[in-house]
């Protein structure tokens, strides 16, 4: 999945004999040339690990940094948008409940696509913000993008808390069929750094897309199931609908959380899955493609 | 023996520089119009470059091959443009070469700018964490380091404070301490020695001296020959994206001052639209006669007592290409130039001490007395000693220890033994 024209990478492990003792006696050599393959970059990611991690913590921290009620942002943000949306769905859509709370029916679909969104929104733009960075450091460039779907995942996790905490007010207990929900969940990571990985590339040169991107998110809430079901799409619209890799994750999260008579269409699953896995390998090669230019560029 | 740590073949680096045709726009009629066709085009024909833009080449690098041994601190020096930072970046993986190759083996931590990552909001100590882990440090190794880091920072009170209320001065201490501590096989450094005040850049040009007496290989840019001449022991000079000099730092320094000697010869005259007046000193003419250690300077000087002025003496500075100051010849001091109106023609012989060879610069003075200046032509020209002012010398001078070889002889040396 990297794209590479003209030489290849040179990766000789020299037989020297030992030198001082701040420097070990075999390192493999690096040959940096226009075009090449760098087979260095797969273990840079590896070595680099930490620094997704610190970048991570940092956008987290920032975004408390001189507030008064700090961390409680985390559970109160999540909170209100539920308050919210239930009002809505329950009282203005009519959305059909079976026997489950209306809350943790919404809450089932606008977890994933909270995830899906903030992540494509932060990610898109992550190589901008951080344009100081890219211009004067070499780290893996993949770091960047993956740390903003982190950033989302951990308000994900925060708001999993409380999707606990309503299931324990409702005396709501899943089916079995919650063991699936780390399943879909990767499924909603692949599809967001996908699509993050493809527009935070693209934003680097055409800012445009910094302008697209919001327009995307508010056109995927309305066509994505998280404010109605699948089964009310018409059989006419059924293939074109299943084209959006949302649908599969967002039906799979309320499959498993919801449990009772929910179904779940296999072919849509597959559909997605394919879907996703697609965005996923496009996203890293055109991301590796143009990487080389992006301290040029930004 | 050291081996080759890096290696660096006909390496080039090229831009695309857009530039606009400008058009005499004569009325806003036209402005809009145009402005209305362009768009129109770029609408319908997406992908077609405007024919009122062209683009030119800019080759920030050309050619760049040399060769680096492990333990061996290269100075690179150039003029602002020459492709220094260029170079690094390409060296630091940031950007990549257009043509050549690069061959490095070891770990490289570039400091191209300090502070980079730092972000206003966190801590200075969340901050060091931060920057460390930017910068290729694992956070075991920064809190092993920690306690040094604040040191040298000298940060210690105001760990916990956001690094958006530190002072400049705090700030680039901070920053500095934390790159200091990096340990890579390769340290590539882009002049950011140029900050804080001077003791702050003493401490950092000896930690820089530490670092690479450990044995590891440094890379400096810096515009301060000083700190280039301290701490590198080879150089390498840019100019315009290729390499004009490579070899030991006092030579590339010297072609360095040379190529920004600009109009310096045996004869200076001031330009007649100069409208000064007093004394004004018009026209110096120099010469060297003599041979080594007797060297002998003729200076002609032209002097114009336009209009009244208290009596004048003459004084001449030899500096050499940097501006330090060498010697001061002072034929006379007390006023001999007075009259009004009048054009003194002044033939002055110094007798010049035993000077290494290489090029000095001649300044004049004029004035009634050591604080009252009438005139004075600085670095108004330039003479050049070719040979050694001793004889039988085997290794070449360096401005290292001193201008000046003054006369010795070994009286005699006695013999005792040790038992």
């Amino acid at each position: 999945m990297i794209l590479s024209c003209g030489q290849e990478a040179t990766l000789i492990v020299p037989s020297a004999p030992a030198s001082s003792p701040s420097a070990p006696a075999q390192l493999p050599e690096l040959v940096i040339e226009a075009g090449s393959i760098e087979q260095q970059y797969w273990r840079d990611l590896w070595r680099y690990r930490e620094l997704l991690a610190f970048l991570t913590w940092r956008d987290i921290l920032v975004r408390y940094k001189q507030t008064a009620i700090g961390v409680l942002w985390a559970l109160l943000r999540p909170f209100l948008t539920m308050v919210v949306f239930t009002v809505v769905f329950s009282t203005i859509a009519k959305l059909p409940a079976g026997n489950v709370p209306y809350p943790i029916l919404v809450f089932a679909a606008l977890l994933p696509w909270q995830l899906f969104a903030s992540a494509l929104a932060e990610s898109s733009n992550s190589l901008v913000s951080n344009a100081n960075l890219i211009s004067k450091v070499y780290f893996p460039r993949l770091l960047v993008p993956i740390s903003s779907v982190l950033v989302s995942l951990v308000d994900f996790l925060v708001s999993g808390i409380i999707l606990l905490g309503l299931m324990v007010w409702y005396d709501y207990v899943p089916s079995w069929r919650i063991v699936t929900l780390p399943l879909f969940l990767a499924l909603a990571i692949a599809a967001a750094t996908g699509g993050g990985l493809w527009l935070a590339a693209l934003t680097v040169k055409y800012r445009d897309f910094r302008y697209v991107v919001p327009f995307i998110v508010q056109l995927g809430l309305y066509i994505s199931p998280v404010g109605f079901s699948s089964n009310v799409v018409p059989a006419q619209w059924r293939s074109l609908y299943a084209l959006n890799p949302m649908v599969g994750v967002i039906d799979g999260f309320r499959w498993a959380i919801l449990g009772g008579d929910t179904t779940l269409s296999l072919t849509g699953l597959i559909w997605s899955v394919g879907l996703v896995i697609l965005l996923l390998v496009t996203g890293v090669w055109y991301f590796r493609a143009y990487e080389r230019t992006f301290a040029d560029v930004i | 023996m050291a081996d080759s740590i890096l290696r660096i073949e006909n390496l080039s680096k090229k831009y695309l520089l857009r530039h606009q045709i400008r058009e005499p726009y004569t009325t806003l009629r036209d402005t809009i119009a145009t402005g209305a066709q362009s768009l129109g085009r770029r609408l319908m024909q997406p992908g077609t470059r405007s024919p009122r833009s062209t683009q030119e080449e800019f080759w920030a690098l050309k050619d760049v091959s040399f060769e680096v041994k492990q333990g061996d601190r290269i100075g690179i020096i150039g003029r602002n443009g020459a492709g220094k930072s260029t170079l690094l970046k390409i060296l630091s993986r940031i950007t990549e070469p257009t043509t050549g190759r690069v061959r490095i083996r070891g770990r490289v931590a570039s400091l191209l700018e300090v502070g980079t990552g730092f972000h206003p909001e966190l801590t200075g100590r969340e901050n060091i964490y931060l920057n460390g882990a930017i910068l290729g440090m694992g956070r075991v190794e920064i809190k092993r380091k920690f306690d040094e880091i604040v040191d040298f920072a000298e940060i210690e009170k105001f760990l916990d404070t956001p690094v958006k209320r530190y002072s400049s001065g705090m700030y680039v201490r901070l920053a500095f301490a934390i790159a200091a501590h990096l340990e890579p096989e390769i340290l590539v450094v882009d002049e950011v020695l140029a900050v804080g005040d001077a003791q702050f850049q003493k401490k950092c040009l000896g930690k820089m001296n530490d670092v690479a007496s450990q044995g590891r290989t440094v890379l400096f840019v810096s515009h301060n020959m000083a700190a280039i001449r301290a701490l590198c022991s080879t150089a390498i000079m840019l100019d315009k994206g290729n390499i004009v000099q490579q070899g030991s730092t006092a030579e590339c320094i010297t072609a360095y001052e040379m190529r920004n000697l600009s109009n310096q010869g045996s004869i200076w005259f001031r330009s007649s639209n100069e409208q000064k007046s007093g004394l004004v000193i018009t026209k110096v003419s120099l010469k060297l006669l003599g041979k080594q250690p007797n060297l002998e300077l003729d200076l002609e000087i032209l002097i114009e007592s336009r209009s009244n002025h208290k009596p004048a003496f003459l004084a001449v500075d030899i500096t050499d290409l940097t501006g330090i100051a060498i010697m001061q010849a002072l034929p006379k001091s007390e006023g001999f130039l007075l009259d009004c109106n009048f054009k003194h023609f002044t033939d002055m012989n110094i007798r010049l001490p035993p000077l290494i060879p290489g090029q000095y610069l001649v300044s004049i003075w004029a004035g009634s007395h050591n604080t009252e200046t009438l005139d004075w032509v600085k670095e108004a020209v330039t003479f050049e000693i070719f040979d050694s002012p001793t004889s039988g010398r085997s290794f070449s001078h360096t401005a290292d220890h001193g201008y000046i070889v003054p006369v010795s002889i070994l009286r005699n040396i006695e013999e005792l033994s040790l038992n």
